[in-house]
């Protein structure tokens, strides 16, 4: 009800917007009434959504050549160790202890969430095997992606969109550095290499905080716990976990660096790329996950065809 | 140890060739048409109201920006057609003064100065300190600033470390970007006598753009007047002066001489208009 009253006194306004601006066109737009009103705003709403769909393309374009031009440079020249080591301490050292903290919550409060269910089964000591598989496969992953990109993804769109307000990109640019070689570079790699680590440790941390929950706690018996937990989590769930990590490291740091160099004037514009880049790269790595997700399913199963059994 | 190429063309062709050069922007063109032959040795100051193009012309001369038409030749060369390599080879043949002087915050006042000589020379850490401190002492700053953050400094004392990091590669041609914009009466003269001490100093070939018309005529051998597209018809020319800077108060256009003396002129008359008085 309210959604269509609201339809329609978008496209009487809209229709009266551009009534006015043709003028001419104006006088037939009334008398025909509300069928030319509406035809005007649906012809208005097609042609925005075109303007979008084209501008969406255009900007997928502009990502994929930025993407394309960081790997080119990182193969074609080691970057410079000074930038190295700064971009690093940023993204690895200082990201730890927020990643191992939320780690350690994430652990928790799987068993929390899940210890009543079990409990009625009379299962408990399988939490151990949900638990940490869940982490190792799925939150350990995500969780250290989505800390990074909050802290270092929408960072590096505030930093470097702050160096390309103030000129500072040219500035590297007139100087003959190729800013893409000098910023983008150091911060991809970083990413990429470090954020495995991360993940490691959200994964330890919530493994930590799932046995100090289940045992302490809900008095769960420590030995099947943990039998139970390294006879169901498999190699192949660690690496699945550390593998989907590398395509997150990599979304966050080109989407967070892009946003910075096509960042607009003025302190809006930095504000405005530092949170497109966390919530596009938030978006982005959940998608990923999905399709990475997939994909690795299908392997596990085309490995191991009977797949694991929880009892 | 740098092959310049520097001595290809004889000194009498112009060192900078702008062609009919046009820039748009998405929704805006900002240069039409526009031609520039600047020498060897030459001052020209580009001038004109803010808007009208002046930083955008200076950001394509060194190929910051892409003409949308048109062709800059640097030494005889069309930039737009070098590959990268090329192109930054060329480029360091330049000094970039900046408005806001984009001194990297990151790094500390020495690092700045110090960064194109790491970036293209071989130099050892001792020597690169030595020109840093001579670069810095040209432009009238202490030894002392070397160590700190440019966040530190004052306006016109960020300005002088631009303008010695723009220089700390001995560059042939030294584009300033507003230099004396934001600077006191005072602070902008100091900038005036480096900008006449670089040229004493080194044989550099200066583009000032700006708008304070004391700079142009204390530092220009020429002057160069930009206006902008909205407000010229399709078939005038932007460029409405093109000379001397002492015959400029005498140039029989309006708007230049409007320009020249800060008079707003029929400005105001179109502000009150749209006010409805």
């Amino acid at each position: 009800m309210t959604g269509a009253a609201l339809l329609f006194s978008h496209a009487d306004t809209l229709s009266m917007a551009t009534g006015s601006r043709m003028g001419s066109s104006a006088a037939a737009g009334r008398s025909s009434g509300l069928t030319g009103g509406l035809f005007d705003w649906l012809v208005e709403w097609i042609a925005d959504l075109g303007e979008r769909v084209t501008a969406g393309i255009c900007e997928l374009g502009k990502f994929t050549l930025f993407s394309f031009s960081a790997v080119r440079w990182l193969i074609a020249r080691a970057p410079r160790r000074e930038t190295i080591w700064s971009n690093f301490y940023q993204i690895g050292v200082l990201s730890l202890p927020v990643v191992a903290l939320t780690g350690t919550f994430i652990g928790m409060v799987l068993a929390v969430q899940s210890y009543g269910q079990f409990r009625m089964l009379g299962m408990e000591t399988r939490l151990g095997a949900v638990i940490n598989m869940a982490l190792v496969r799925e939150l350990g992953p995500v969780l250290a992606a989505t800390m990074l990109a909050g802290r270092v993804g929408s960072s590096m769109a505030a930093e470097l969109g702050t160096m390309r307000v103030t000129e500072q990109i040219d500035a590297l640019t007139a100087m003959g550095a190729n800013p893409i070689h000098y910023l983008v570079v150091p911060r991809f790699l970083g990413c990429l290499i470090l954020i495995p680590a991360l993940t490691i440790m959200a994964d330890f941390m919530g493994i930590v905080g799932g046995y100090y929950y289940s045992v302490f706690v809900l008095d769960i018996e420590p030995h099947h716990y943990l039998q139970n937990s390294a006879s169901y989590v498999g190699w192949f769930d660690l690496f699945s976990g550390m593998f989907k990590s590398l395509f997150f490291g990599a979304a966050i740091a080109l989407i967070g660096c892009h946003h910075g160099f096509n960042c607009d004037a003025g302190a809006e514009g930095v504000g405005r790329a530092a949170t497109n880049a966390f919530v596009l790269s938030f978006v982005v790595i959940l998608l990923l996950d999905l399709i990475l997700g997939i994909t690795l399913d299908g392997l596990y199963y085309a490995l191991w065809p009977k797949g694991p059994s929880i009892i | 140890m740098i092959d310049t190429g520097a001595n290809r063309h004889t000194s009498r062709d112009p060192l900078i060739r702008v062609d009919r050069l046009g820039v748009t922007f998405p929704g805006r063109e900002v240069l039409r048409d526009v031609r520039l032959e600047v020498s060897r040795g030459e001052t020209v100051a580009i001038i004109g109201e803010s808007g009208c193009g002046k930083t955008v012309l200076l950001k394509t001369i060194i190929a910051l920006l892409r003409p949308t038409r048109g062709t800059v030749y640097f030494d005889g060369r069309d930039l737009n057609a070098m590959n990268e390599a090329e192109l930054t080879r060329q480029r360091i043949r330049f000094g970039f003064v900046f408005q806001q002087a984009a001194l990297f915050d990151s790094m500390t006042v020495g690092q700045n100065v110090a960064f194109p000589l790491r970036q293209h020379t071989e130099k050892g850490e001792r020597e690169i300190r030595e020109v840093v401190v001579s670069r810095l002492a040209e432009v009238g700053l202490p030894e002392t600033v070397v160590s700190q953050k440019p966040a530190e400094l004052s306006g016109g004392m960020r300005k002088r470390v631009g303008l010695a990091r723009a220089l700390a590669l001995a560059p042939e041609v030294v584009l300033y970007d507003e230099p004396t914009t934001g600077l006191d009466p005072i602070m902008s003269d100091v900038i005036n006598e480096l900008i006449l001490s670089t040229r004493r100093h080194h044989p550099v070939t200066s583009l000032v753009v700006t708008h304070d018309m004391r700079t142009a005529r204390k530092v220009a051998d020429r002057v160069v007047m930009l206006y902008p597209l909205p407000r010229l018809d399709r078939d005038e020319p932007q460029m409405l002066y093109d000379g001397p800077p002492q015959e400029i108060a005498a140039c029989r256009d309006p708007r230049v001489t409007q320009f020249v003396e800060g008079e707003a002129g029929e400005r105001l008359m179109e502000m009150r208009q749209r006010n409805g008085d």
